[in-house]
């Protein structure tokens, strides 16, 4: 069958388009679909990475997302922003959606467990890692008015930090 | 200085390149994705200013460079294509030698890369491994104990190691062999494809042989692994040459785009690259006197934006044709 609309080649495309229930036909040479816009008929046929990640998580979390919003505190991110994006938002994402994730990662890297490398662990880094938790606690203790471990936690930053400065 | 290119490594007749690339983020930060470009441009400052001195790397902010310069430094694999795609808030650390390149606030806050000529995935792991640990020693990174380092895509957590090899199969790609050896390697969690170029048969017969699996594999493991697969295909590609350069066919092919590359007035890319890579076959197989890291070193620079970064000016296909074909002729 040659093409309906240039009568010149043999048609390779045949395009049945229903558009409120009526049916039109067309039969097409290859030049004539992509001329006329339907060289890409089937958009939904290519997918990117971040839409095969999100199917990734997705399959994991049906039914979760009903059971409320949870933000990750430290970037904002929901889980649905993460399943959207295919990316996490920051480090603390991974610990606040721990549960969730983890049967993705299994999904993609067989694996669940890290090996290897270790990291923050040069003695510099670990104190630093140290003075830092100790801060937090100090704020919680304080907002929990509880000054006895609030006086307790600031003088062991403060030995600390003179340690570090003596140096 | 001279390029890191520069130079024969192990393996060279088929191992063109070693690369190591690690993903790692700062703590205090939220991913790059999540942060606006002046949050990123101060960050970049910072871990600039931390390493910039003890590593003598040249810090490069990318919205300083012509769009040919950093098309370029994606054609050398210094930067990812992705990097090259957005200058907004992004900066590259570089050292003389081109062997040492850390992309800042691309997908994840730090990407350390180290290139190495020929197979050599030990010495450039030990590299990044130790620019890993001055920053280290700066930085707290985001990890967890469970997950390892945490990156942006899950899909490098871990140990947020890419390794990953540079191979010239033009034997085993011309007996059809690379799709059954794609399937074969994913089951070993490895991956490969066409270095340049899109579709089924890469541009040059290159192709990158990567790690695919980062969360609960060793560093070691995976660098092992890859190393041992890499050392097989190099033993099939070099029994198929074998049999290949014994046929005057193919010896004839060789010399054909010797003769071409030699006298050629205007040469594509595509064309360039399908010849050279016979010339590098004729090469090793000692039946051309040229040394295949010329060949190499040729193949990086008379890519398109590399040619244009080079002349300075905004040459368009054609005129980039001729030029190309200019310098080739006057390299061979």
């Amino acid at each position: 069958m040659l093409c309906q609309n240039c009568g010149k080649y043999e048609a390779t495309t045949h395009i049945k388009r229903i558009v409120n229930g009526e049916a039109t036909e067309a039969h097409l040479c290859s030049d004539c679909a992509r001329a006329l816009g339907y060289d890409n008929v089937f958009p939904d046929f290519g997918f990117n990475f971040s839409d095969m990640l999100g199917s990734f998580f997705n399959e994991a979390t049906v039914g979760a997302l009903s059971n409320g919003i949870v933000r990750c505190e430290k970037c904002g991110s929901t889980f649905n922003d993460i399943v959207r994006s295919g990316r996490m938002g920051c480090g603390d994402c991974y610990s606040t959606f721990y549960d969730k994730l983890l049967p993705s990662f299994e999904r993609i890297h067989g694996r669940t467990h890290h090996e290897g490398k270790k990291a923050n662990t040069s003695p510099e880094i670990k104190k630093l890692s140290k003075t830092e938790e100790l801060k937090e606690n100090l704020k919680q203790a304080v907002e929990a008015q509880n000054y006895e471990e609030a006086a307790r936690l600031r003088d062991e930053i403060k030995k600390l930090e003179s340690e570090d400065n003596q140096k | 200085m001279s390029k890191w290119y520069i130079g024969a490594g192990e393996q060279n007749d088929i191992v063109i390149s070693t690369r190591i690339r690690l993903a790692r983020n700062i703590e205090d930060y939220p991913f790059p994705c999540k942060l606006d470009t002046k949050s990123r441009t101060a960050l970049n400052k910072k871990i600039g200013d931390a390493i910039c001195g003890r590593e003598n790397l040249e810090f490069i902010e990318m919205k300083t460079l012509t769009q040919p310069q950093i098309v370029s430094l994606a054609e050398k694999h210094l930067i990812s294509p992705e990097f090259a795609s957005s200058y907004d808030g992004r900066a590259l650390l570089l050292s003389d030698s081109e062997g040492i390149s850390i992309m800042l606030c691309e997908e994840d806050h730090i990407k350390i890369q180290v290139m190495k000529p020929g197979l050599s995935l030990e010495t450039a792991y030990a590299e990044a491994d130790r620019i890993d640990d001055e920053l280290n020693e700066k930085f707290v990174f985001a990890f967890d104990d469970r997950l390892g380092y945490l990156t942006q895509c899950p899909t490098n957590l871990g140990t947020g190691m890419r390794a990953s090899v540079l191979l010239h199969l033009p034997a085993l790609t011309a007996c059809g062999q690379m799709s059954s050896i794609s399937s074969t390697v994913s089951k070993l969690g490895l991956t490969v494809c066409g270095s340049y170029g899109e579709g089924s048969v890469p541009m040059g017969d290159i192709y990158c042989l990567s790690n695919q699996v980062t969360l609960g594999i060793s560093e070691k493991a995976a660098i092992d692994n890859l190393k041992t697969v890499t050392l097989q295909l190099a033993a099939q590609e070099r029994t198929a040459r074998a049999e290949m350069v014994k046929n005057i066919e193919t010896e004839d092919e060789i010399f054909r785009a010797y003769g071409i590359l030699k006298s050629a007035r205007i040469l594509p890319v595509k064309e360039f690259m399908t010849l050279v890579s016979k010339v590098r076959l004729g090469a090793v197989a000692g039946l051309i006197g040229i040394k295949p890291e010329t060949v190499d070193e040729l193949m990086i620079s008379m890519q398109p934006a590399t040619i244009n970064a080079a002349v300075g000016k905004n040459l368009d296909g054609r005129e980039r044709d001729i030029e190309r074909a200019k310098q080739v002729r006057q390299r061979l």
